[in-house]
């Protein structure tokens, strides 16, 4: 794994940047960060142009050594990066069958982000995530026959097939969504993680360990949302339990982040609004667990938000419907040399934690689950006329049209009160 | 209407987003102002509430307060009652919004809420209309019942989007699976020359977001009661209050009630014509009535509060009895409530009606400042009048 040429995780302490310098030496990080080591070398400076490349990650002197990962934690998340994997590997063949229509987003490279992120969270923690939602929802354990029937468009599926692939939900998974127009998960994130803290603070209920965490995933092209901005401030001014996690894939579509924001390193935003800012190597999955696992605690202790910025590249078009014409050749072969599967497998060999055969076993282990999840998607059955109208409200009394073809409201007996004193 | 001769207009306690100071209040500078009728001229402002005037029974209010003493609240009052005792009786309830806690509201709806409740359960956002509405709604997939006020009803064309694609649609897309018992309410409605901005009539833009449920109040009573019963929803209800009703007075029980939120209020029993309106149209209505009795009309007036869904049930009886209506709006010509409200007449009650469908609603322009032409944009009592005996011809 190229990964020891990378550098650690900076965790920037919002004091250095408030003071508005060119943040030429970065001051030690307070409390939990200070022990991470900070970048050393020379600063990186916004005139070197390639900001957001790994060239210039790479260029930094390497850092601190592996964090330690036991071998059931790299195969915990060596199966989850595989079932994303080739679960939207089976999309893309289900999409081109007919299978599934419309916008369809895969996630392939990306699967260090959401394995490295969500597998840190427990059952009450909450993810929120964006069009691309499909991987997050199994890293959360939405199981995968539930996502393929919902992209089936079929009643079993985990929205009863109302919701479809940019529309992910489990309210037992505390999965609240897939959120289609950019941006517009962040506030709902940040009321999630208000309503945690609230649940502590006026409620007097919260678990043991600390607050319930909330991760708001969304890409670099989000960042130069407004929703964006007055998140950080208000989740830091609260100092709110929630993680927002850039997944900088260096392309909105068919803009790229370096033509689209004046000054791409997203991390430093951060420390603008007072909360610490993170770079992170987005195709190294310890890496990005590491940051995780930090920045978790970190809420779950009470003490506030972190941006983190994980620079990752996506391997096919922005959806399926994308010819992926726009992106040069030598930029998708550079990433795609970084596979971040192909180095957790390689970094799992080397340090002996487990064998070929046993990853082998593991990689026909979930080609077994996804062709189980299409099986179980193609035998579900359509949802019936009958179910159009449901869901429209939770409390329907009053609305739409009942069974004998009339509107409830019709109905002299729909007036008997909403809410019942 | 218990004590309709104090109606007084609203003057409120700041003047959102606008440097100057605030709408002059009351009457006195518009007393010169000639009115178009003589029943307007007789009431001397464009908001006259005639409660006096031509009711045969009493409003459900009243019966209401009977059961007890009661007590003399301003609407905005009213308000703060229902939203208090709601927070009182259950703690997942608070309050976002622009200036709704140590500065109480900027028409005092939630005064004092703060200093009782804290600053998190009445919590003071930013101004960012479109994040804190998102924050309501991710609250309240995970368990709280927010309130979330505008400070004018029209900033939150800002949070058009988290109304619309989340407030609405997230219980169906979730497949049920999460609720969004929200409660986005706020000032609306066209002032006294606030300018377009301020004097939205925003129900034609939120009336077809599917999965939203729209109240509007018009008295201290049903005010009240419909905050109680919009908290209580598990449905995300908007509730329209209007900037020039906030200082209406009114005897309400002192006991706990509650309204339905889907159930038109009988303002004024008849039987000519039905005349369907509904928030501070009602009073124009009113004092229209007043001289349709005098001319020897008998209407029907009926506030049919529930913006979405209709009470198709009270309106049908009504037009089943009188054949005619008349719907007097203060919202948009094209597309609005009154529009809705005719078609799904015709396609209910069609073999019942003598005579065709009318509809006053204000006119199809940004509120203008000028009060000669604020007054043209919106519905007067003398074209209230003149279309009773229009359709009563």
């Amino acid at each position: 794994m190229a990964a020891a040429s990378f550098t650690a995780a900076k965790f920037l302490a919002p004091v250095a940047a408030r003071s508005g310098g060119d943040r030429a030496r970065p001051s030690p990080a307070p409390s939990a960060f200070a022990v991470r080591p900070l970048r050393r070398g020379p600063a990186r400076r916004l005139g070197s142009v390639m900001a957001v490349s790994s060239d210039v990650l790479k260029a930094a002197p390497a850092a601190t050594a592996y964090p330690a990962v036991t071998r059931e934690e790299a195969l915990e998340l060596y199966e989850d990066m595989i079932l994303g994997r080739n679960f939207e590997d089976m999309c893309a063949q289900m999409y081109y069958r007919g299978k599934m229509f419309g916008f369809v987003h895969l996630y392939n490279g990306q699967e260090a982000v959401s394995t490295g992120f969500i597998k840190q969270l427990n059952q009450p923690d909450c993810v929120v995530s964006t069009y691309r939602d499909h991987v997050h929802a199994l890293s959360k354990g939405v199981p995968a026959r539930a996502v393929m029937a919902e992209l089936f468009g079929k009643a079993t599926g985990c929205c009863r097939g109302q919701g479809g692939s940019m529309h992910m939900f489990s309210e037992p998974h505390n999965l609240l969504g897939g959120f289609a127009f950019i941006g517009e998960g962040i506030p709902v994130a940040t009321g999630a993680a208000f309503a945690a803290k609230y649940r502590h603070e006026v409620l007097k209920q919260s678990s043991p360990d600390g607050l319930d965490v909330t991760l708001a995933f969304f890409g670099d092209g989000t960042c130069n949302n407004g929703q964006f901005f007055e998140c950080l401030n208000m989740a830091q001014l609260w100092k709110l339990p929630i993680i927002f996690v850039v997944e900088n894939n260096l392309w909105a579509i068919g803009m790229s982040h370096l033509r689209s924001t004046s000054d791409p390193e997203i991390w430093k935003k951060g420390p603008a609004f007072g909360m610490p800012g993170v770079h992170v190597d987005g195709m190294d999955v310890l890496k990005v667990r590491e940051v995780a696992k930090e920045a978790i605690d970190r809420a779950r202790r009470g003490e506030g938000p972190t941006l983190v910025e994980c620079e990752t590249y996506r391997f096919r078009g922005h959806s399926l419907a994308d010819p992926d014409e726009l992106r040069r050749p030598d930029e998708k072969s550079h990433y795609a040399a970084r596979d971040p599967i192909t180095s957790l497998k390689k970094y799992i060999i080397e340090q002996n934690l487990a064998s070929e055969a046993e990853l082998k076993s593991i990689e026909k282990k979930i080609d077994d689950v996804v062709e189980e999840a299409v099986e179980f998607a193609d035998a579900s059955p359509l949802p019936p006329r009958s179910q159009l109208l449901e869901n429209v409200f939770a409390d329907p009394k009053g609305f739409g049209i009942g069974p004998d073809g009339k509107y409830r409201c019709e109905d002299p007996k729909f007036t008997q009160g909403t809410a019942q004193v | 209407m218990a004590a309709a001769s104090s109606l007084h207009v609203a003057a409120p306690a700041a003047t959102p987003r606008v440097g100057s100071a605030g709408p002059k209040s009351a009457s006195a500078a518009r007393s010169v102002r000639v009115a178009r009728s003589g029943a307007a001229a007789r009431h001397g402002g464009r908001l006259v509430a005639c409660a006096a005037v031509a009711t045969k029974a009493d409003a459900p209010a009243s019966e209401a307060a009977s059961k007890s003493e009661g007590h003399e609240v301003l609407l905005f009052e009213a308000l703060r009652e229902g939203l208090m005792e709601e927070m009182q009786a259950d703690p997942t309830v608070c309050v976002f919004g622009e200036d709704v806690g140590h500065y109480g509201g900027s028409y005092k709806v939630t005064k004092g809420l703060a200093d009782m409740f804290g600053d998190l359960r009445v919590l003071d956002t930013p101004i960012a209309e479109n994040s804190f509405t998102g924050m309501g709604v991710g609250a309240g997939m995970k368990g709280l019942r927010p309130v979330v006020e505008g400070m004018n009803m029209g900033f939150l064309l800002l949070a058009y989007n988290q109304i619309s694609n989340n407030c609405g649609m997230l219980h169906y897309t979730s497949g049920g699976q999460f609720k969004i018992p929200l409660v986005i309410r706020g000032p609306g409605g066209v002032g006294r020359q606030l300018g377009a901005e301020h004097s939205q009539r925003l129900e034609s833009y939120f009336q077809s977001i599917p999965g939203l449920q729209m109240v509007a109040c018009s008295t201290p009573y049903n005010a009240k009661g419909l905050m109680k019963a919009a908290i209580r929803s598990e449905n995300p209800v908007v509730l329209f209050e209007h900037v020039l009703l906030y200082n209406l007075k009114e005897k309400i029980p002192d006991e706990e009630y509650t309204l339905c939120l889907e159930e038109a209020e009988m303002v004024r029993p008849g039987e000519h014509v039905t005349i369907l309106t509904y928030s501070r149209m009602r009073y124009h209505v009113m004092q229209a009535a007043k001289t349709l009795v005098n001319k020897g009309y008998d209407p029907e007036v009926i506030d049919i509060r529930s913006l979405k869904p209709f009470d198709l049930h009270t309106i049908g009886n009504s037009i089943k009895k009188t054949h005619r209506v008349l719907i007097v709006e203060e919202c948009m010509r094209t597309g609005g409530i009154g529009a809705s409200l005719r078609s799904a007449i015709i396609d209910n009650f069609w073999d019942y009606l003598d005579a065709p469908i009318m509809c006053l609603s204000s006119q199809d322009v940004p509120t203008p400042y000028a009060a000669t032409l604020e007054d043209a944009t919106v519905v007067q009592p003398a074209q209230i009048v003149a279309a009773v005996e229009q359709i009563c011809q």
